[in-house]
Order: C-alpha cells, then structure tokens, then sequence
C-alpha cells in the first residue's frame, strides 16, 4: 500500500427530508482496495456520487493527489482519473464494445469517426487486461458477464488512478467473478487506488485490505481486512447480531403431499425436459449460475413465456397453465426477481398493490370496496410486520425489504399456496433480509409451498429443505439439505458448461 | 455461445428490413404497372417523385428524433409555416427568393431547435412538445401569411429558378434531378448518423440514454441537435413543396408528419428508438409515395390508401418487435 491518493473529509448533504451523508470520512491509498459496505440507504451510493460530481456536496472536502478537488460532473471526475464502474451496467447495447468504451471521446478523422482505430485501441486493451471479447461485436449480443468486462475495461481505458467499483459482482458467473478478481488484484498491483462496493461479506474478505463501515448515512469505522471477522463487519453495519444458522434437515415430513408436479418441461434453450416435485409446506431451493435457465423455468411454470411441452400438475390434477392468469387461479404466485419491473406498481399505495391480484373479491358492485380492501391490507401489514406509517403510503417510498413484503402480501391475499421467490432478497439490506426469511420459513411452516430460486449459495444453504441445481437450462441434480455441500452444488451447477 | 456472440443470420447480413422493404416497392411498382395502364408512363413516375421530395426530407430529418426513442410530430404544419412565411417575403415584399428560401430554412431551424429545448432542458415529453410545436406553427404560418395562401413565382416568373432545382426542363423534356439531390442527402445524413458523433450519441440516447449521461456526454446538446436537424429538414422540406404545388394554403399541413414518420418507421427506425438508418428511411417512405399514388390508379381512393397504409406500418412495427423477441430468446 502506498500513500493516501484520495481524501473525503467531513463530508455532508442532505435532500429534502433526509440527511444522505452525516460528516462522513473516506480515503483510499495508492495500491490498495478499500470495501465501502453498508445496508442499502447507508449512503455508499451516496457518497460515490459526491465524489464523481453527480451530487454536489454541502460541506466538506476532498482532496486528490494532494489538491483539493470538486468535480463538476462524471466527465471533469473520469479526466482526472477516478471513474465509476456502475452496479446497473451503463452500456449502449446498440452499438459495438469499442464504440461504448470510447463513448464520449471518439477517434476521429477530420468529421469521421475512426471505428477502425476504435477497435485497434480496444483490442490493445482488452489484450492488456486478458479479455477475450471481439471489440467489432454489437454490445447487446454479450453476455452480461463480458459487458461487464467491457464496462471494465472501459474504466481503465480513462488511464484511472482511482476506481470505484459499485457491486460489480451482482450479476457474475462464479467464473467471472474469479476473472474480475484477478483484474482487480493486477490493478492493485499497478498501484491504482480501488473502491469496492458489495453486500457479499465473502468477496470483502477475499479482494479487500481494508473496510470502511457506513450506516443510516454517518461514518461507522474503518477496519484492516485481515484483522477482523465477518460478524465484526455485519455488526458495524446494522448494530446487531443477527444471522441464523442454515439449516441441516428438512423440516418436511417425507410423506408430504407434492403440491407441485412438472413434468419434462420445454421452454427454449433455458428450459429443457425440467421435471421436479414441490411438497406441501417444503422450501426447494433452486440453485445455479446466473443464466442457467431457473428464471426462465419459473416463468414458463407460471405462464409468464410459452412453454413447448411439459405437464404440470397441481395437487394431483393435471392443469393448463398458458398465461399468468391460469396459474394464479391455480393458486400459484410469483415473486420477480425484479420488483421495480414486474412485482409492483410502484406509484401506487400499498392497499392497492396488495389486491391488485384479488380486485374481484374486494367490489361492491362496480367500485372497489375501500374498507374491505383497508382491512385485509391492514392484516398483512401486521402479520408481515411491513414498515410504513400507513397502508395508504405509496410503495415507492418504501425499502426494498417491505416492497418485498408487499409482494408477499399480495399473494397471500390471493390464498396463492404455491410460491415462487424469485431471489427473495436480492437489493434488500442485512436486517430485512433476515426477516424474509423469517417469514418464508414462517409462511412454509403454515403449510404453503416455496420455490425459492437464489443465486446466493449461503441463502440456498440456510433456507432449502431440497435443492435443485440447474445448468445451461437443465436440472443436472438434486440434493437434500442433510447431505449437501457447496461443493457439490458448484459441481453441479457447472457440469453441462462446456468450452 | 462462441464468444459470447450470437451469430447474424443471413437476413441480417442482407441488410434485414431494408431489403423486405426494398422488395416490396419493387413488388408495389410491378403489381402497379401491370394493373394500369396509365400508372407506366413516365409522367406519373415525375410526379411520384414530384410528391416524394417534401415526405422524403421530412422523414430524413425525423429519423433522428425517432432514434432518440422520441417523435416530432411538428414538422409537417411547420412545413407550411416555413413556406407561408418565405414565401410572403418573397411575393408582397420583394424579398430575393434565395433570402426567402433561407428565412424558410432558419425557422425550421428555429422550431426544431425550440423542440429540443423543451425536450432535452425542460423534460418535455417529445409527443406533447411537438404536439404543442404543431399547433403553434399551425398559427404561426397563418399570422405570417395574414390568413391568405402564398403562391411562390411559378415557373417562367422571375424568381422561380428554384422550382429547377427539383425538376430540369430541357427542351421538352422533364427531368427529376430532384431524385439525384436526394441520393446525395441520403448518402451524406447516413454519414452523419453511422460515422459522426452527432449520429453515434443520437443513438446512444436511444438507446441508452442512462449510460450515454454516465460516459460524460453533453446528452442535453445532442439531444437538442436531434430536434434541430428534424426542424432543419423540415426547412428543406418546405422548399421541395413550394418548388413542386403552385400554391400554399394556411391550415394545411397536418398529417404529413404522419406520412414521414410512417414512411421512418417501415423502412426500419424502431419504435422505441435505439436503431435505424437513413436508406431505411428513404425505401421506407416511397413505400407510403407508391401506396399513394399508385392506388387510385388500379380504382381504390385516398380512403384506401390510408387504410392499407396503417395496415403495413403495424407489419413494420410487428417485424421491429418480432425481431427484439428473437434478440432476447
């Protein structure tokens, strides 16, 4: 590690109504890989944003390569060298990988863009960090893995001193995280100071040498990697202990009824001949890299994409499921990985969201039924512990856990007895991830069916009585909780990949 | 997945909807000429291409805001707004008719500009702006021309040199070298939009204006760049219309950006922006000009035309949206 390259002292902003950054203190030296954790809304974000110049701050300061600096906008921060590689991949999917790396600083010949020179500096590069990506291919073809690189690379490619990496690897293959590993541990070696942003406490002890801690906007500690523990981080982050162990027998009788029959299910190359069982009152846990073909097959089941061929069976009884709506009436519900998108209706209060799928039993006549659709709304809050200051809050305004909640509530009063969680947790911080799954094992032990599909091997590991691992669109195993190991899940979930 | 890659199919290679377009103006022109007698002479060639200019340029222009992911619907009332407004100066204040032809020009120009403003700075949404843009050029060229319709100097007069640069008369015969002209502003805003920024960051916006905002680029700038090259074909366009009707009548206008926006849109523009060519554009649009008036020939009215003329702008939209599906499977 070399001297300090980056300074953020005392730094504060406040929105209307919330206090983003309370004072809060961040440096980054030359050579090193500092992590930024935090729950979401600790203001890591937050606080990238200040020092590229997206925000303006309040007060404070920061200083870099020992003058004080104010960044304007991300284009004044990435001339002087500190660039962002975004969380949500910022990438112009119409055009090609060298166009979107040179995005805003163009080769030219006299008017005319030089592509040609574009795709040679691109290739130069590409060659430097070891990526193996055709700089000429359109950038919506790749893999969200190799966008990811290119996204990367492109960073580099502004001659950065510092790098801000914001949960880089959210949507990467075990593989490719590896891969971006090694990127990061070069860099280091080249003596660039790296931001490391990441709810993943195994990637933090793995890249990081050091480990700045934030919560509800202030400045919590920094700690040298190697001297402390996982739980000495998580209790920075949320003041508390909090993790339970993961389990280690089924909570399932072996006799119980299977709810859930699919059989030899087609969809595409993401689905092919899927067959599995869900029991009453049982978690599968269906696990798997990213891209093998798990969500693909939860929407299929749920009609959400046609399928081929393949039977489903609920209860016994053979059943056609061609659209969302046949499976809702057969009592199954989906929990989209991606709430923004498909789980919500975001601008809507939480009386409406909850019973946006049950609408019929909440009429009078042709208006909606204002106080019924109160009260049932007011129960789930309740039982769900949902935290708002009223059911007429719109969802928007809501965490990501009790938007989560919402979603739950919605299909519980749609008495769905199947239910798919599409990455249950995914966005949502420390503390409310384990009231989920509270309640999942909560809404399993009332008798309801879950199909958890998690990228995450620690929440597959704590929270299936069952697991389903699945590869390039097929089921390469099955696996009960007591004989388990992450080993053999990554065995399995990576047998079908060929090179 | 070699690579990463997926690997283009032939139809792409082909040039994909711009070739099926293609195909179906050849196939329209042969199923016309074959039907009607009258259709395969060549007046009537000169005066599809006579009709053709003015949609042709407006559509040209257009194109960028639609791969913006946004639409200017302004540009046909401001085409007439811009011809009533020259042409006034030209004909009761003895305006030169090359000054008459800029000052058409320049408020194109303006109102694109103004499009952009309220759409890139204000955060207008590009339908409502212009949609504001179109009545207000539709009263604007009113005002300018005090309500009364402006004819141009028609040909012979002096001051009508400019109605030669779409059609040369020598001796008997007429030729539409306006078509040459529209090959080269083809070929040079295919430049533009493949090999300059201009044309790279209106795609980006399209495409991803998130990520455009993020690389560091001066989004709101191209943007409005977007809107003002839509207003400044919307200029030209003015001139190919009063160099090919005798006379411009106030009110008028309306819908014409329907026909250049059509015309986009078949020859490939995607709907939700991102994508789209300037060829495309010009095959697309002689689909709409052939429709037009070639139909009446073979005994079907104005009514028709626009009827099957919607019915193929949801074939080009289904294809854009067929095509997205297949991308994601």
């Amino acid at each position: 590690m070399g001297e300090v390259i980056l300074t953020m002292n005392d730094i504060d902003k406040s929105f209307p109504g919330v206090h983003a950054l309370d004072h809060v203190h961040f440096d980054v030296k030359r050579g090193e890989v500092h992590a930024l954790m935090g729950e979401n809304g600790a203001g890591k974000s937050t606080l990238m944003k200040v020092l590229t110049g997206i925000y303006t701050k309040d007060s404070g300061t920061i200083e870099y390569e020992g003058k004080e600096v104010e960044f304007h906008n991300a284009r004044e921060a990435q001339e002087a060298g500190v660039v962002i590689v975004h969380q949500e991949l910022n990438m112009v999917g119409h055009l090609t990988v060298a166009q979107n790396i040179f995005i805003g600083r163009e080769f030219k010949k006299g008017l005319k863009i030089d592509d040609k020179k574009m795709n040679e500096e691109a290739r130069k590069l590409f060659e430097r960090l070891n990526i193996d990506i055709d700089p000429s291919a359109t950038m919506s073809d790749l893999t969200v893995g190799k966008q990811q690189m290119c996204e990367i690379a492109k960073a580099i490619s502004h001659e950065a001193k510092v790098i801000v990496f914001d949960e880089p690897s959210a949507a990467l293959t075990e593989a490719e995280i590896a891969e971006l590993f090694k990127i990061i541990r070069d860099l280091r070696e080249q003596q660039l100071g790296i931001v490391y942003i990441s709810h993943r406490m195994d990637e933090i002890k793995v890249i990081t040498d050091r480990v700045t801690v934030m919560r509800d906007g202030g400045y919590v500690g920094t700690l040298i990697t190697k001297d402390c523990t996982k739980d000495d981080i998580i209790n920075m982050m949320v003041g508390r202990v909090i993790y339970e162990e993961p389990k280690t027998k089924s909570l399932v009788p072996k006799d119980a009824p299977v709810v859930l029959k699919v059989e030899h299910l087609n969809a595409g190359k993401m689905v092919q001949d899927v067959s599995f069982e869900l029991r009453k009152g049982e978690i599968l846990g269906f696990s798997g890299l990213m891209g093998a073909g798990r969500t693909e097959t939860a929407r299929a089941i749920f009609g959400a994409d046609p399928k081929e061929s393949g039977d489903i069976y609920v209860n016994g009884k053979k059943v056609t499921i061609n659209s969302p709506q046949d499976a809702v009436n057969n009592g199954i519900g989906y929990l989209s990985e991606d709430r923004k998108r498909y789980g919500i209706v975001v601008r809507k209060t939480i009386a409406e969201n909850s019973t946006l799928a049950t609408l019929d039993k909440y009429m009078k006549g042709i208006f909606i039924d204002k106080k019924k659709e109160a009260e049932v709304t007011q129960k789930y809050v309740d039982s769900l512990a949902t935290k708002t200051p009223s059911i007429d809050q719109l969802v928007v305004n809501l965490s990501g856990g009790n938007q989560q909640k919402v979603v739950i509530a919605k299909w519980l009063v749609r008495d769905c007895e199947i239910l798919i969680f599409d990455e249950p947790t995914r966005g949502i911080d420390v503390g409310a991830k384990n009231e989920i799954y509270k309640l999942m094992n909560r809404l399993a032990a009332e008798g309801k069916s879950i199909i958890m599909i998690s990228s995450e091997m620690t929440e597959i590991l704590r929270m299936s009585d069952r697991i389903i691992v699945m590869c390039e669109g097929k089921v390469t195993g099955e696996l009960d909780i007591e004989e388990v190991s992450q080993e053999k899940i990554m065995t399995m979930a990576t047998r079908e990949i060929k090179d | 997945m070699n690579n990463g890659v997926n690997k283009k199919s032939i139809m792409q290679r082909l040039g994909g909807q711009k070739f099926i377009v293609l195909l179906v103006v050849i196939v329209l022109f042969a199923v016309f000429s074959i039907a009607s007698e009258d259709f395969r002479k060549y007046t009537t060639v000169l005066q599809i291409l006579d009709f053709s200019y003015y949609i042709v340029l407006m559509a040209i222009g257009v194109t960028f805001p639609l791969i913006t992911g946004g639409v200017d619907l302004s540009i046909g009332t401001g085409l007439i707004c811009y011809s009533l407004a020259g042409g006034y100066l030209v004909v009761h204040h003895g305006v030169p008719t090359i000054v008459g032809i800029l000052i058409s020009v320049l408020f194109g120009i303006i109102i694109g500009c103004a499009n952009g403003v309220l759409i890139a700075v204000m955060d207008l949404p590009p339908f409502l702006a212009t949609l504001c843009t179109c009545m207000i050029t539709r009263g604007l060229g009113s005002i300018c021309s005090k309500g009364y319709g402006v004819s141009w100097p028609t040909t012979g007069a002096p001051g009508s040199w400019f109605r030669g640069i779409f059609k040369l008369t020598i001796g008997n015969t007429k030729y539409p070298i306006g078509f040459l002209w529209i090959l080269l502003i083809v070929a040079a805003m295919a430049f533009v939009l493949n090999h300059t920024k201009i044309g790279r960051y209106t795609i980006a916006i399209g495409s991803n204006k998130e990520a455009a905002i993020l690389s560091g680029i001066n989004v709101k700038f191209y943007h409005i760049m977007a809107y003002t090259i839509s207003g400044f074909f919307a200029g030209l366009a003015s001139i190919a219309y009063s160099a090919v009707f005798p006379t411009v009548q106030p009110g008028t206008g309306a819908g014409f950006e329907l026909e250049a926006i059509g015309g986009a849109i078949i020859g490939g523009v995607s709907a939700t922006g991102g994508a789209g060519s300037i060829e495309g554009t010009l095959i697309g649009v002689f689909v709409i000009c052939l429709l037009k008036t070639g139909l009446p020939y073979v005994g079907l009215q104005a009514n028709w035309q626009q009827i099957i003329t919607g019915l193929v702008l949801i074939g080009a939209v289904l294809v854009d949206i067929i095509k997205k599906r297949r991308a994601r499977a």
